[in-house]
C-alpha cells in the first residue's frame, strides 16, 4: 500500500492536492477502527441510495413532461395510445420505454441524457418547427437502439415465450410467429405506437433492415 | 287590472297543463332533454372476417381496427402493408392499380392525392345491429 512519493507522511506542504492525498494516506490516531466503520456504512448508504434516489426521480413521466419540449410534442401524441390507457389500466410511460431497467444500462443512459441537457438550453427543439424538423432523426435514433438491444425495453414487458397465441388475433398470430421464427425484433414492425411516423420514416426503415441484416 | 291577472293565471293554468302533456312524449334518445344522454353502447370491429361486397363497385371493406393508424401528410400506415411491393411480403391486399391514375388517367408510381386517404371509401365494420328493418339486398343476391 505505501507509496514512495516525493511527498512523505506528515508533510504539511506542498500544494492542496499534496495535502489532501497526505491526509487521506495517515492513518489516523484519533478514531477507532469502529467509530470509522460506522460512520463510513451509514455516510455510504446517504451517498448511495440518495443517488439512485435523484436518479429514479429523473425517472418518471412528471419529470418529463416538466419540459414543454416534451409536454406539448411526445407526450401529446404518447396520450390515448396502447400504454397510456388501455383496458387493464397498466401503464408504460416515458422511462419504461426510453431507459434501462438494470443498472449499468440506465447509466450509460442516463449518461447520454446530458447531451439532451445541452440541447435544452440550446433550444433545439423548442418549437413544434424545429420538432417536426428534427423528427425523423430523433426517431431514427431510438430505433437505431432499439435494432441494436434487440428491443430490451420492450421486452421488459412484452415477452415472445410468454405469449399466449390462441389468444391472438388471427393476423397478429401469423406475424408474430413468423417473426419470432425469422429472429427480428419488436421494433421491426411496431413502430410509431407510441408517437407519430415522420415523414420518410419507412425509407429509413429499408436502411435499418439492411444494416441490422442477419 | 282585475281582468288581467285573471288573464295571466288563465295563461300559467294552460301552459302548465300543456306541460303535463308534454311530459308524456316519449323521446327517441330515451332520456329528458334536461338530462345526459344514455351512454352509447359499445361495438367492436368485426376482425378476421370476410365482408362481402354488395355491389360491383363498393369499395372493400377493411377486416381490421385501422382507428390508431396514421394517415396524414407525412404518413399513410395503410400503405405500409397495402402498397406493392410491401403487399407481397406482408400477405396483403395489393391496391389496385386505378389508385395510381392522376386525373388525366396516365399512371404514376406514387399512390394519386386523390386516392390517398384509404378511410374515406375503405372502412371497418363494428357488430352493431341495424337501428331499424331494412329491406336492402346486394346486387349479388339475384344472379
Amino acid at each position: 500500500m505505501n507509496i514512495d512519493r516525493p511527498g512523505a507522511p506528515g508533510q504539511a506542504e506542498g500544494g492542496f492536492l499534496q495535502r489532501t492525498w497526505n491526509l487521506l494516506k495517515k492513518p489516523t490516531a484519533r478514531w477507532s477502527l469502529g467509530t470509522i466503520l460506522v460512520v463510513g456504512f451509514a455516510t455510504g448508504i446517504t451517498f448511495w441510495g440518495g443517488f439512485n434516489w435523484a436518479m429514479e426521480m429523473t425517472n418518471t413521466e412528471t419529470f418529463c413532461i416538466s419540459c414543454h419540449e416534451m409536454e406539448n410534442n411526445v407526450y401529446a401524441e404518447y396520450k390515448g395510445t396502447i400504454h397510456d390507457a388501455n383496458r387493464s389500466g397498466v401503464r408504460a410511460t416515458c422511462p419504461d420505454c426510453h431507459v434501462p431497467k438494470d443498472w449499468v444500462h440506465k447509466i450509460k443512459r442516463k449518461i447520454q441524457a446530458s447531451n439532451e441537457v445541452v440541447h435544452k438550453v440550446l433550444g433545439s427543439i423548442d418549437t413544434p418547427e424545429k420538432f417536426e424538423a428534427k423528427r425523423l432523426q430523433l426517431a431514427t435514433n431510438v430505433w437505431t437502439t432499439m435494432k441494436a438491444t434487440d428491443s430490451r425495453e420492450c421486452r421488459n414487458c412484452h415477452n415472445f415465450d410468454s405469449f399466449d397465441l390462441t389468444r391472438q388475433a388471427k393476423r397478429a398470430r401469423d406475424r408474430h410467429t413468423e417473426a419470432a421464427e425469422a429472429g427480428q425484433t419488436c421494433i421491426d414492425c411496431h413502430k410509431g405506437i407510441a408517437h407519430q411516423l415522420p415523414d420518410g420514416a419507412y425509407e429509413v426503415e429499408k436502411q435499418l433492415n439492411e444494416k441490422f441484416k442477419h | 287590472m282585475k281582468t288581467k291577472i285573471m288573464a295571466i293565471a288563465v295563461a300559467l293554468g294552460l301552459a302548465l297543463g300543456m306541460g303535463a302533456v308534454a311530459e308524456e312524449v316519449k323521446s327517441i334518445r330515451g332520456s329528458a332533454v334536461n338530462t345526459p344522454d344514455a351512454a352509447p353502447e359499445i361495438y367492436r370491429v368485426q376482425q378476421g372476417i370476410k365482408l362481402e361486397r354488395a355491389y360491383r363497385q363498393q369499395p372493400p371493406l377493411v377486416p381490421h381496427e385501422v382507428d390508431k393508424y396514421q394517415v396524414d401528410l407525412k404518413v399513410n400506415q395503410c400503405l405500409r402493408c397495402h402498397e406493392w411491393p410491401y403487399s407481397d411480403t406482408e400477405k396483403a391486399p395489393k391496391i389496385s392499380d386505378f389508385h395510381y391514375m392522376d386525373r388525366n388517367g396516365v399512371r404514376q408510381d406514387v399512390i394519386n392525392g386523390n386516392r390517398y386517404f384509404c378511410t374515406q371509401c375503405h372502412v371497418p365494420q363494428v357488430d352493431a345491429k341495424p337501428l331499424v328493418d331494412n329491406e336492402f339486398k346486394p346486387a349479388t343476391a339475384g344472379r
